[in-house]
């Protein structure tokens, strides 16, 4: 296809379907055709935008295309390089499966209510590519703030509910300071070349003063930092995923936030060559914090879906992690090393929006059939849901980091970063390295213990409502766009050694490496860090010798006796008899040791209120309340709330309501502007 | 082929055949340090037989993974077991993984047995469930430290690449940070395969059990099959102990001959010796509460930063 068609070419046909997908949709209301072209368009869009970036990818090419606007300091100008095009890749794999899935999980909606899921889904995936594609300042301004104001429309897509609204205006808020600082990040980056365009900020960083430099990646930072969601900026994460539509949510968790991501490579990497070593040990501090907040938050989570959203922020801290390994390891002069961990985070961003698509959808189909986000009012739906369990079960699996699947590979290779990282310094903070080794196992090992919460009380043992007792599968094609995902964790997973050599071009480009023929064996089975003696790691062979042993338990302990007796019986219990849903384990109880062991950081509270009429041994009611301190809310955002309010008040007192009183402000200001400008 | 085949296979079989005699050994020692008979070493294996022979009751709410946890757990392990040094320094499957997939494996063992547990809808599978995990979370970073120890004293996670190193040099359990990196994982040891302090493997009482609760409802071959799985895992972590820092007698390849049997014979002498050891430990020692376990955890968790530390203090 590359031969045929350039990847730019490609790049336009997606973008041209994202256009028409929105168009079509503004007929959705029409009839059956502006359905099917709404989310046709779109699906058409994702394959054509797989194509492009694969084949910028696999060439490792940059490609630049635009128009001037005739508008003065804005351009139209594109430019696929090796980074943007794993990010459209990411985007392209996920919207295709979303758009199958829409096609289902919208089916039941009026006209008026599809025509605008479906226009501002369009804008938004069109606003996506655009972000990961602009080279132009104003230009990547625009569709960033087109991207925030889709997603802004999508999730207060149920606004006549209260909670959606803030959520809805609480994202646009924290959107909008974080855009502040990146237009002053991105001025002073323009000040400092002369041009608007991404290409002149080549390693432009590394020409500022120093004190200016540290001060523009820390804006840079902050303001991609509120997009991707880490913590303390991350509050608007778990407020506004969950009241989405779901598929939303899955193109969300999956790939809004790492436009975040994207940012901070395209400015640590690209615009700034070497940052100093505070900046890469912030970044590390900030990943290992995100990542194991993240994770403890999500744990205490009984709404299936604010759960997954915490996820998303210990994900991205993991490949914060990664990032922040990296910019050491550049700081200190070892590109080799700081390749290897710019592809465990990419990587793992690659992962991330997979599996966590995969799981948001699966929650989705949840909702749609059980009407309902508490996990403690689902369970028992392995049996009406059986393959929405078993796309759950893998999504789980993977975001866990088990083997074989793709969470696996990019944690292994984030390992073997942070391992190197010993030795790639005297400094004391190598010790650093190993620590946030440790702390990762930790926050891997909680999310296994979260995802198995997650699935076995929403999936496994008795219904524990009506609704999740008559739960029905999701329909065909919600099922194929979960399957498309499901496919792809297990080619990520199984396929590491042919994914890896794809991030050798953004390595080429960010630090002028190629690590992939260092990475993977000679006979192309294993992944390897860094030499013939290092650590190997093989999923395809772990998964091949799996299912080859596979035999043997069942020889040795099914095959002994044929006709061993396998009844099926009530559930033992410890002889206890007649076991309803009301003996299951519950999600909060599940939590519980962790909620002690962690108290410090939860701060619960509970309450306990028994109603008993003869004795208190014999209760009639009980009602239990437990909850946790909001921690980042309470401390820090209340306190600035307070403030921006009080000076609000104090500032009424120029804004009177009096229309001369403006008058005079503008003329002042006029004044004011025409002298400052005549003197320059 | 060959080159790999014989390892493997004589690795496979070594393991499925010593896991239940460790288990067995460990509890004839106990029973004799409490001045017991014991049911003799070769107990497990009668009870393994005997449940393989018997009928299974599957409960009616559990699902298909119910079944399924098993053989996950079963083979996982399994599969772990060929990716570490046993007899020889050559781990037969060592380019499949290192220390690191070893760990994972068990992770996804322990992931599907957990969720067998909250499967049959009785409230002891899913307090088993959660206290496993919760426990297993919490050795987790004390566990990765110490390997990290390890692994950065020898430039890889390849435990093949470890062995080797550790054969090469002179014996060096008495570096501090070697010491603690052993006292770090042995208490990571005793909590991941539920031994006393930390779980109590001969408990049927309700409130108390860990394992034992989550696998409460498997019988017959599917219980067979976790006991086995669940021996094989305290075998594999206790030959990562051994061999990490005893490496003594171990064969460097697989070449036929006497000196694969002086090898079995050195590593069956340091798996008694560990094995006293854990049983001393179990015998002294009264089982915590569950949260204070976390503390005994911790104590792991500062143990393997001292071994860290101390690689970067004491760097040779």
């Amino acid at each position: 296809m590359g031969a045929l068609l350039t990847s730019i070419q490609l790049l336009y046909g997606a973008l041209a379907a994202y256009g028409c997908g929105a168009a079509a949709s503004l007929l959705a209301t029409r009839g059956q055709w502006g359905r099917l072209g709404s989310l046709g368009f779109p699906l058409c869009g994702a394959l054509l935008g797989i194509a492009a970036s694969l084949s910028s990818l696999l060439q490792g090419s940059v490609h630049i295309a635009g128009a001037a606007s005739g508008i003065p300091l804005l351009d139209y100008t594109l430019r696929l390089d090796p980074l943007s095009a794993l990010f459209c890749l990411a985007l392209s794999i996920l919207a295709c499966a979303i758009s199958i899935y829409s096609f289902g999980y919208m089916a039941d909606l009026e006209p008026r209510k599809f025509a605008i899921l479906a226009f501002f889904y369009n804008v938004l995936l069109l606003s996506l590519t655009l972000v990961f594609t602009a080279s132009n300042v104003f230009f990547f301004l625009i569709v960033w703030e087109v991207m925030a104001g889709s997603a802004y429309c999508l999730v207060s897509f149920d606004h006549h509910k209260e909670e959606t609204r803030q959520a809805g205006i609480l994202f646009l808020l924290m959107s909008h300071a974080g855009t502040a600082l990146l237009l002053v990040g991105f001025l002073a980056l323009a000040t400092a070349t002369g041009s608007l365009d991404f290409a002149a900020f080549h390693h432009a960083g590394a020409r500022l003063p120093e004190l200016q430099g540290s001060a523009l990646l820390l804006l840079f930072l902050i303001g991609f930092g509120v997009k991707a969601g880490i913590i303390p900026v991350h509050i608007w994460l778990p407020a506004a995923h969950p009241v989405a539509p779901s598929n939303i949510s899955a193109l969300m968790s999956g790939i809004l936030i790492k436009t975040g991501i994207y940012g901070i490579v395209r400015v640590f990497f690209d615009f700034f060559d070497v940052v100093p070593v505070w900046t890469g040990t912030l970044v590390l501090v900030v990943g290992v914090t995100s990542a194991l907040l993240g994770v403890l938050y999500a744990l205490m989570e009984h709404d299936l879906k604010r759960l997954l959203a915490y996820h998303s922020i210990e994900n991205i801290g993991i490949i914060l992690i990664g990032l922040g390994s990296a910019l050491l390891f550049q700081a200190f002069g070892h590109p080799n090393l700081a390749a290897l961990a710019l592809v465990a985070a990419l990587y793992h961003t690659l992962n991330h929006a997979l599996f966590k698509g995969l799981l948001f959808l699966g929650a989705g189909s949840v909702l749609h059939r059980a009407h309902t986000r508490n996990m403690e009012e689902m369970g028992g739906l392995i049996r009406c849901m059986p393959f929405t369990a078993f796309a759950f079960l893998i999504g789980a699996v993977a975001i866990s980091g088990l083997p074989p699947l793709n969470g696996f590979v990019s944690e292994w290779l984030t390992y073997q970063a942070l391992l190197a990282g010993f030795g790639a310094t005297s400094s004391l903070v190598r010790v650093m390295f190993p620590v946030t080794g440790a702390l990762l196992a930790l926050t891997a090992a909680l999310a296994a213990a979260c995802f198995v919460k997650a699935f076995g009380i929403a999936f496994l043992a008795l219904p524990r409502s009506r609704e999740a007792a008559e739960a029905r599968e999701a329909s065909g094609s919600m099922r194929a766009g979960m399957g498309v995902l499901v496919a792809a964790c297990f080619a990520l997973g199984l396929g590491a050694t042919w994914i890896v050599p794809l991030f050798d071009a953004i390595t080429q480009q960010a630090l002028g490496v190629r690590v992939s023929s260092a990475l993977i064996t000679a006979d192309g089975w294993s992944l390897i860090a860094g030499g013939a003696r290092a650590g190997a790691v093989s999923t395809a062979a772990m998964a091949a010798a799996l299912v080859l042993l596979a035999p043997i338990p069942a020889l040795l302990a099914l095959g002994w006796r044929r006709s061993a007796a396998r009844t099926v019986g009530p559930t033992w219990d410890c002889g206890l008899p007649g076991l309803t849903a009301a003996n299951e384990y519950t999600a909060t109880a599940f939590s519980k040791p962790l909620r002690m062991v962690f108290s410090a950081l939860y701060q619960p509270r509970r309450e306990i209120q028994a109603d008993f009429e003869v004795s208190p041994y014999y209760p009639t009611a009980i009602r239990f309340e437990s909850e946790i301190q909001p921690t980042f809310e309470k401390r820090f955002y209340d306190p600035l709330l307070a403030g921006i309010l009080r000076v609000a008040a104090r500032m009424r007192a120029i804004q009177a309501g009096s229309v001369h009183a403006y008058l005079a402000y503008i003329f002042v200001a006029l004044i004011l502007l025409l002298l400052f400008g005549v003197r320059a | 082929m060959t080159a790999w085949l014989f390892p493997a296979l004589t690795q496979m079989a070594l393991i499925m055949a010593i896991a239940p005699l460790t288990g067995g050994v460990m509890k004839t020692l106990k029973a004799r340090l409490q001045t017991r008979r014991g049911p003799g070493v070769l107990q497990p294996y009668r009870d393994l037989y005997k449940l393989v022979r018997k009928g299974m009751v599957r409960p009616d709410t559990a699902s298909w993974l119910f079944p399924a946890a098993p053989y996950v757990l079963f083979l996982s392990a399994l599969l772990a077991g060929l990716m570490i040094p046993m007899v020889a320094a050559d781990a037969p499957l060592s380019l499949f993984g290192g220390v690191l997939a070893v760990v994972y494996l068990l992770g996804l063992g322990r992931f599907f047995l957990a969720l067998g547990g909250l499967d049959t809808g009785s409230s002891f599978g899913g307090l088993g469930s959660s206290r496993e995990m919760t426990i297993s979370a919490l050795a987790e970073p004390a566990m990765m430290l110490a390997i990290f120890t390890v692994a950065i004293g020898v430039g890889s996670t390849n435990l093949s690449v470890v062995a080797h190193t550790a054969l090469g040099q002179s014996w060096r359990f008495f570096a501090p940070s070697q010491m603690l990196a052993f006292a770090a994982l042995l208490i990571v040891l005793i909590a991941e395969t539920g031994r006393i302090p930390v779980d109590n493997p001969a408990t049927h009482l309700e409130l108390t059990m860990i394992h034992e609760a989550m696998i409460l409802e498997y019988s017959g071959p599917y219980l067979a099959l976790i006991e086995w799985g669940a021996w094989i895992k305290q075998l594999i972590l206790m030959t990562l102990l051994v061999n990490t820092f005893f490496p003594f007698g171990l064969s460097p390849g697989w070449a036929v001959g006497s000196g694969l049997l002086v090898s079995l014979a050195w590593y069956l002498l340091k798996l008694l010796l560990l094995s006293g050891v854990i049983v001393v430990i179990e015998t002294t020692n009264a089982k915590m509460r569950l949260f204070r376990v976390p503390e005994l955890l911790s104590v792991a968790f500062v143990l393997g930063a001292l071994a860290l530390v101390s690689t970067f203090l004491f760097a040779a």
